[in-house]
């Protein structure tokens, strides 16, 4: 498992900062995003992206109805919950409230998690990666030994167990799935600044007298960066997966005020004989978010590999 | 000896060369790997003003003996023996940060491929003001300003556009060209060329090499040439080193060297270049076998499976010793038992290096 997730990152590292013949600078830039606007898959990953974005965003002014208001209570019965009707497209939940309007509120929250924990995790594993990355030596050592035991606990089981310690709320939650991602970017940065440090142009600029810091930090790292994007569009998949999970644990946001995708989930599970519909339309934006995050990682990794270009 | 090969600074600024390399090795041990000894017991000096060659074929030992000097080779897995000397200053042992303030100042290197030396994603001339920020002390207008006059002063067209320009915008001359420009920055006493030309077209290599001549050996400056290439050799060196296997096998001044090859393998090599005064009918010859196929030095002559001179004694068994770096006449050093001889040439001709 942990040697697994090990190789798919040394992978991605080892693509860092190969530049396609004729390229480089800003260009190299540009050409990628021609790359990917030429795309279809990209493009669908986009529109999926953005779509939830959007909603994510407006979603006071896109809902049609109070996520909270609990309007069709008291048509709810044992054995019945109200279906689609007028003004309810998707129908109600066990409580009488409007699904469609609780997915799109409901998609807040999930964004919001996985983009603050990816975005945290990020920022965190880059900094231990360029930790490792620049000193090389025991420092990498030891830090990395401590990655790699990371790596090889399960995300979700590790993700389980902070949020166990930290306490349920939402924040306990996006630090818990931060966690989970740090040794995936410590690891990726490393292995792709070292990737770079043995690169022709770092030995020329050895071979002038710059400076470790400036060799670091002005060619190395922003020469690396490339697979942590692609990673970090990625993640975000992997962390609202996670979020949903979690709160399907009920280790998620105790806040009843905020509809959350893997909490309406989970609160469908007991409803499951009577009305289907309501763990499908979670779990289907669940699915549907992911794939188009994935969709656009797997597109922008294409994009910046000279090898995929045509 | 000629007078007019003499280098002509050599005399003047006299003493202390600008590079004294003595019985420089540099052995590779990864562990759970057999050791491999590089170079071995390499010594040369090179003089203000003098252009020294390191020949040889690919995997000699050629850019280990650069990046040694350096001192760019990696502290682990590596071990490097002898002694460098730039100025009379030590540098093997010498603190990272003593070399670091020495690399782009005194000593500096170009290498072989022009696009991989630049960094891809950062634009020439943060590139080349970085050595003048570093070494000189420059602010940062000040050092845009000088970069532009460095790039107009290696034949660069329009520097200041240059300057905000990414690597892949440049053609090949034109990136060697700016990578000279930083490495003569600084003004530095040396300048080792690892194949300066090899990546590039052959009509850009002359212009290279011109360019070469005229910054480094008209100012003074000492410069290594290494370089596969007889034709570099003959168009810029003075004096002229032979590796082969890690060592020096021959050292003649750059006449008598195309003149009387010694070493076999040096004549092998003369003799699979095209010449201008060979006849078109001459067929060119190359050395047979590869340079994969040497012996450890320490079992004899490490050119002896591939040698048409070899005979019994060129093995160490044999022998009893190992093939000595022997004098071989003014300005000439030879590791050879059977080497080339001569015909005693007639009165009047450049008798220097003749057979025995
Ligand atoms: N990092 C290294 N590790 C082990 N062996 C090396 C290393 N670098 C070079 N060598 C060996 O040293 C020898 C000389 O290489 P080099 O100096 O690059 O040759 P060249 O004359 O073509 O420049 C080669 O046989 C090579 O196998
Ligand atoms: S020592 Fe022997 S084998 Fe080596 S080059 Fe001379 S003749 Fe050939
Ligand atoms: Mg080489």
């Amino acid at each position: 498992m942990g040697d697994v997730r090990r190789q798919r990152i040394d992978e991605l590292a080892a693509r860092a900062g190969r530049v396609p013949e004729g390229e480089g600078g800003v260009s190299l830039v540009r050409s990628a995003f021609r790359r990917l606007r030429r795309n279809p898959v990209a493009i669908l990953g986009a529109v999926i992206v953005v779509v939830f974005l959007v909603v994510a965003a407006f979603a006071p002014w896109l809902a049609p109805r109070d996520p909270l208001a609990q309007t069709l209570l008291s048509e709810v019965r044992p054995g019945a919950i109200p279906g689609p009707q007028e003004g309810f497209p998707l129908g109600a939940d066990q409580l009488g409230r409007d699904l469609l309007s609780r997915l799109v509120y409901g998609s807040r929250q999930s964004l919001l998690i996985g983009v603050v924990s990816t975005v945290l995790g990020a920022v965190v594993g880059m900094a231990v990666g360029v930790l490792a990355g620049a000193f090389g030596g025991w420092v990498d050592t030891v830090v990395m030994r401590f990655v790699d035991i990371l790596l090889s606990i399960p995300s979700l089981l590790m993700a389980i167990s902070i949020s166990v310690l930290l306490g349920q709320n939402q924040y306990a939650l996006m630090i818990a799935i931060a966690v989970t991602q740090v040794p995936v970017f410590a690891r990726l940065l490393r292995g792709s600044m070292l990737a770079q440090r043995g690169s022709d142009y770092v030995l020329a600029a050895r071979a002038l007298g710059v400076r470790h810091g400036r060799i670091v930090f002005g060619h190395v790292l922003p020469n690396s960066l490339s697979p942590v994007i692609v990673q970090a569009t990625l993640s975000l998949a992997t962390a609202i997966i996670e979020a949903a999970a979690l709160s399907f644990l009920g280790l998620g946001d105790p806040d009843i005020a905020r509809p959350e995708w893997g909490a309406m989930l989970a609160t469908a599970q007991a409803f499951l004989s009577v009305r289907p519909a309501l763990a499908v339309w979670p779990a289907l934006c669940i699915i549907v978010v992911a794939l188009g995050f994935t969709l656009l990682g797997e597109s922008l990794r294409e994009a910046l590999d000279p090898k995929f270009r045509r | 000896m000629s007078i007019e090969a003499m280098p002509p600074e050599d005399a003047v600024r006299g003493d202390v060369p600008v590079l004294e390399v003595e019985e420089l090795s540099v052995t590779f041990a990864r562990r759970g790997e057999q050791p491999t000894r590089a170079v071995d017991g390499v010594s040369f000096s090179v003089a203000a003003g003098e252009t020294v060659g390191l020949v040889g074929e690919s995997g000699c030992g050629k850019s280990v003996t650069s990046l040694a000097v350096m001192g760019l080779l990696p502290r682990r897995g590596v071990q490097v023996g002898g002694s460098v000397r730039l100025g009379g200053t030590e540098l093997i042992g010498a603190p990272d940060r003593t070399l670091r303030r020495l690399r782009g100042s005194e000593m500096a290197m170009v290498f072989q491929d022009p696009l991989s030396s630049l960094n891809p994603t950062v634009s020439i001339g943060t590139q080349v003001t970085e050595v003048l920020v570093e070494h000189r002390d420059m602010g940062k207008k000040e050092a845009v300003a000088e970069a532009a006059a460095l790039l107009d002063r290696v034949g660069i067209p329009d520097p200041t556009r240059r300057l905000k320009e990414y690597p892949h915008q440049l053609s090949g001359g034109m990136r060697q060209r700016a990578l000279i420009a930083m490495a003569l920055a600084c003004s530095p006493r040396l300048l080792i060329a690892d194949e300066p030309t090899t990546a590039l077209d052959v009509t850009i290599q002359a212009q290279i090499l011109e360019l070469l001549r005229e910054l480094v050996v008209d100012s003074g400056t000492a410069l290594v040439m290494i370089t596969h290439d007889l034709g570099v050799v003959a168009g810029l060196c003075d004096r002229v080193h032979v590796m082969y296997a890690g060592k020096i096998i021959e050292t003649a001044d750059r006449h008598d060297l195309f003149a009387r090859p010694r070493q076999p393998y040096t004549g092998g090599l003369l003799a699979s270049v095209p010449r201008l005064d060979a006849g078109r009918g001459v067929p060119l010859t190359p050395i047979r076998g590869s340079a994969r196929d040497a012996i450890p030095w320490a079992e004899g002559c490490a050119f002896a499976p591939r040698c048409d001179n070899a005979q019994d004694d060129c093995l160490t068994e044999v022998a009893g010793s190992t093939v000595p770096l022997e004098y071989d006449g003014p300005g000439r050093e030879l590791r050879c038992r059977h080497p080339l001889t001569y015909p005693a040439a007639p009165a009047g001709a450049t008798a220097s290096g003749a057979g025995r």
